[in-house]
């Protein structure tokens, strides 16, 4: 049985998708396993404290950190995404609650997204026709959450050339459309 | 308009979502104080032309509440505090 059961991508595919249209590259990635962390009330020196020990970044708000295994954004006060490989943590609540106890709330996010690698020798004109990030000023390793083609968003800028995006995962095909069409009438 | 986020700094009022006064804060104890309380809070709203304390929703970003205090006359924006700390500053526990 176990042969006959495969996961599809976000896009319905068996194997992730790589579209190029001109200088833009939208990678989707399928090996990344992802989960919220949230403080519990009173409890943020607990948290601090047992995500240093454990080597989990919890960066500035509205920051990205990348680490090994573990990187992490900032979505809300308090409150954080954690991503890990997926090849070994794709049970990442198992592997990241224990590491927390009862200071924080741990919610597996893996399979709630669809994960959109940008790539490109300057994104800026694409990501400044998608969405009101100010792309240009914000810093590498900016994060937010951001709206695009009516899809609530995360957006992480590693450099003005490289740039994560998670989307709704129900929206997977709208979102690919969205960036093919707006990357296509860029170039 | 621009809102000055406590947290993410300038960001467009197009990200928010308003709700109204922010008086909805400090809803009454309908058990206890009341039909006249709870009614003047559910349905009975003040209209200043001037300084004017709101809540506004942070939807498109980190869905945090905040407390703008805007002049509905100049849309001069005079101070926005995270709603939780304006709650926390009342006494309230969350």
């Amino acid at each position: 049985m176990a042969d006959t059961l495969h996961a599809l991508t976000a896009l319905g595919q068996a194997a992730p998708q790589t579209h190029q249209v001109g200088p833009y590259r939208i990678e989707e990635r399928f090996d990344v396993a992802l989960a919220s962390v949230a403080i519990r009330k009173g409890r943020a020196a607990d948290v601090t404290r047992a995500a240093q020990a454990a080597g989990i970044p919890l960066p500035e708000a509205a920051r990205f950190a990348a680490g090994n295994p573990y990187s992490a954004f900032w979505v809300a006060p308090e409150m954080w995404f954690v991503e890990a490989p997926f090849a070994t943590h794709e049970d990442i609540v198992a592997a990241v609650k224990p590491l927390f106890g009862d200071a924080a709330s741990i919610t597996e996010q893996t399979d709630a997204w669809v994960r959109f690698d940008l790539s490109a020798p300057d994104l800026g004109p694409l990501m400044e026709r998608l969405c009101n990030v100010d792309f240009a000023t914000a810093p590498d390793g900016f994060a937010t959450r951001t709206v695009i083609e009516h899809i609530g968003c995360y957006l992480i800028r590693h450099t003005a050339g490289a740039v994560t995006l998670y989307g709704a995962r129900s929206s997977a095909k709208s979102l690919l459309h969205c960036l093919e069409v707006t990357a296509a009438a860029v170039i | 308009m621009i809102i000055n986020h406590p947290i993410l700094g300038p960001r467009d009022s197009q990200e928010f979502v308003y709700l109204g006064s922010a008086e909805l804060m400090n809803r009454p104890d309908g058990m206890t104080t009341g039909v006249e309380a709870f009614h003047n809070w559910l349905y009975n709203r003040d209209n200043p032309a001037g300084e004017h304390r709101e809540l506004w929703y942070h939807e498109q970003g980190d869905r945090s509440w905040l407390v703008v205090t805007r002049n509905t006359v100049t849309h001069e924006i005079r101070s926005v505090e995270l709603a939780r700390d304006v709650a926390k500053a009342m006494g309230r526990t969350k």
